[in-house]
């Protein structure tokens, strides 16, 4: 009987529980999609109903004329290839680096290893500082450079240690020690056996880095002034940030006459419009490309959670 | 003599040294990511020297000559220097204090859910933000709240409330710097905690729920203490990064009308630096910040060690 009384109560304080949890979680998701889906709704809005505030959950008077003047920006195209650029082969100039490194320092038996994992973890909390780095960049020539932004942030220790861990417990040893009673190099043992079986983890900090360059403002703000090297993110600061006009713009003419500041007026509107579009067309490439690849970024979040 | 005093010594770095040789391939590896470090992160670790230099271009780094603390001293007694400094620790601190338990909460409750299809889609939705990039989420900002156009003016007049200057009030800097991070960063923040869920014994809360706890007791009771050397890890690392607010949203987000509670050190050296081409200065200021940064991680690693036995290092 007191059983009984007690795991109805209990079931009664769970169902208020679930109950509050998800109220919780929906309260959750609706902050976490609706700015985006306001993004959305109001790129494809006139965007003087959108200055209005007539625009709250569906496009009003849907257009695609934000979208039309977007398309005919060239500087969002050419941020689009420099910043494909970037990410392609400033990944590939990543991969490059951070794999056999920390193949490398896998190996337990490598004189001098100790030493040299340190001098590589002592650059995650220690480092010349912005000013330091910014004039060693210059004195390498590498100031408004094309392969700037491809060469720099190349190697994160962070991301290397990862890849070490993933080595050291999730490739068998066994296979190594074979390798090496067939006669295998130290590079055959790294190509042939290592790298074949590292197919997860090259996944995860693939994306890791890609999505790091995809994002990337503050190297291009620091290094380069060339606007035909400017990366998207660049673009998209000039226009989100500083209300930098996409296209030419009427002058002001102090002898304007009265349509040409109605015409003037409707720019200013027509500006704020185009910016939900760029938003949505900068944004497209990670939201399409990220449910498929999130499972591959926690597992990273994980196997670096282990190093500790 | 001296040799054989020396020679088990000697011995030890001829093995060694023969070990190294024969796996010099493994060497020839590491290579490309040392010299990337030696070129990109120890150059500009040896140039910090100009921090205690006036550094001329035409004189170059080695140079230039020496002054001493001159620059430290320049910063230290500079009128701003305390609202810099204040800037930097409260929105750090205040990002710290929401943010960091939020992202537990929010791993907690996403535990308790038991339908697996919508936790798998809850997750997804909100590790979403975090690829979006900063830029990005600073223009939403400015967009949303702008006092004339934004949709969240739009919301409070259509509830017959009256404008707010959101961007041009200093007031609200911080709640658009921590609510945007919040929303950014909560999801992900959460995975890690969710990992470390998974290890809560399943026996222990069958135990638990025979003898009549509530899930608040088990959540209270066995989940949270299951998670804590997660959580003061986690903890620790985000104390080295207290002087380290994050350029990159700040500068996005500052203007004129809310420069006296966004000045923080990062942009303070940006500008100084590499637009006022004051090299020495920004690099002392550059120095302090990191030293500042490290010092704190080590304390705060060290009674983390003493009280909890958990460390970083």
């Amino acid at each position: 009987m007191k059983t009984k009384k007690t795991k109805m109560k209990r079931s009664r304080s769970n169902l208020i529980f679930d109950t509050v949890n998800m109220i919780i979680m929906l309260l959750v998701l609706v902050i976490m999609i609706y700015p985006i889906w306001f993004v959305l709704i109001a790129s494809f809005s006139d965007p003087n109903a959108v200055s209005l505030g007539k625009v709250i959950l569906w496009p009003e008077e849907f257009t695609l004329y934000s979208y039309i003047n977007v398309f005919n920006a060239d500087k969002i195209w050419t941020g689009y290839a420099n910043t494909i650029f970037n990410t392609v082969l400033g990944t590939l100039w990543n991969l490059f680096l951070t794999i056999p490194c920390a193949y490398a320092l896998s190996k337990k038996k490598l004189p001098g290893r100790g030493f040299i994992a340190m001098i590589f973890v002592i650059t995650m909390y220690f480092g010349g500082g912005m000013i330091p780095t910014y004039l060693n960049i210059k004195n390498l020539h590498l100031l408004d450079n094309r392969m700037t932004l491809v060469v720099l942030g190349g190697l994160s220790v962070y991301n290397m240690i990862i890849v070490r861990t993933y080595f050291q417990s999730s490739v068998p040893q066994e296979l190594f020690e074979a390798a090496i009673i067939d006669g295998a190099t130290e590079f055959q043992q790294f190509f042939k056996v290592a790298l074949p079986l590292s197919g997860p983890i090259v996944a995860v900090i693939t994306l890791y880095y890609a999505v790091g360059r995809w994002n990337d403002y503050f190297t291009a703000l620091l290094y380069l002034n060339d606007s035909k090297l400017m990366p998207l993110q660049m673009v998209l600061r000039d226009v989100l940030i500083n209300n930098a006009a996409l296209l030419n713009e009427i002058m002001m003419d102090p002898n304007a006459s009265s349509e040409q500041i109605t015409a003037l007026a409707q720019q200013v509107y027509m500006a704020e419009g185009m910016k939900y579009a760029v938003i949505f067309i900068a944004s497209l490439p990670m939201l399409v490309v990220y449910p498929f690849i999130q499972k591959y970024f926690v597992k990273g979040v994980m196997v670096g959670s282990l190093k500790g | 003599m001296e040799i054989t005093s020396h020679g088990k010594w000697l011995q030890k770095i001829t093995t060694a040294l023969r070990k190294a040789a024969r796996m010099w391939q493994v060497y020839v590896l590491l290579l490309p990511a040392l010299l990337y470090v030696i070129i990109f992160n120890y150059v500009p670790m040896y140039g910090v020297q100009i921090a205690f230099k006036d550094y001329r271009v035409s004189k170059g780094i080695i140079g230039s000559e020496w002054v001493g603390l001159k620059h430290f001293i320049r910063f230290l007694t500079y009128p701003e220097f305390k609202t810099i400094m204040l800037n930097t620790m409260r929105i750090s601190l205040k990002s710290l204090i929401w943010s960091f338990p939020l992202s537990v909460i929010f791993a907690l409750l996403l535990n308790e859910l038991d339908n697996l299809k919508f936790k798998k889609f809850v997750q997804m939705i909100t590790y979403m933000p975090h690829f979006i990039s900063t830029i990005t989420v600073c223009g939403m900002v400015l967009l949303f709240f702008n006092r004339q156009y934004g949709v969240v003016n739009a919301i409070i007049t259509g509830l017959g409330g009256e404008r707010i200057d959101f961007l041009g009030k200093a007031d609200y800097f911080d709640a658009l710097y921590i609510g945007s991070g919040i929303w950014q960063g909560l999801g992900w923040g959460a995975i890690i905690y969710l990992s470390a869920l998974a290890g809560v014994s399943s026996e222990m809360i069958e135990a638990a729920k025979i003898d009549g706890a509530s899930r608040i007791q088990i959540i209270w009771y066995i989940n949270i203490p299951t998670i804590l050397p997660t959580i003061i890890t986690m903890l620790i690392l985000r104390c080295g990064h207290v002087l380290g607010v994050g350029f990159e949203k700040v500068y996005a987000l500052q203007n004129p009308l809310n420069m006296e509670v966004s000045n923080v050190i990062s942009v303070y050296t940006y500008q100084l630096g590499i637009g006022g081409g004051q090299f020495s200065y920004a690099s002392a200021i550059g120095l302090f910040n990191t030293v500042i940064n490290v010092t704190l991680l080590t304390i705060v690693n060290r009674i983390s060690k003493k009280v909890s036995d958990i460390s970083i290092v």
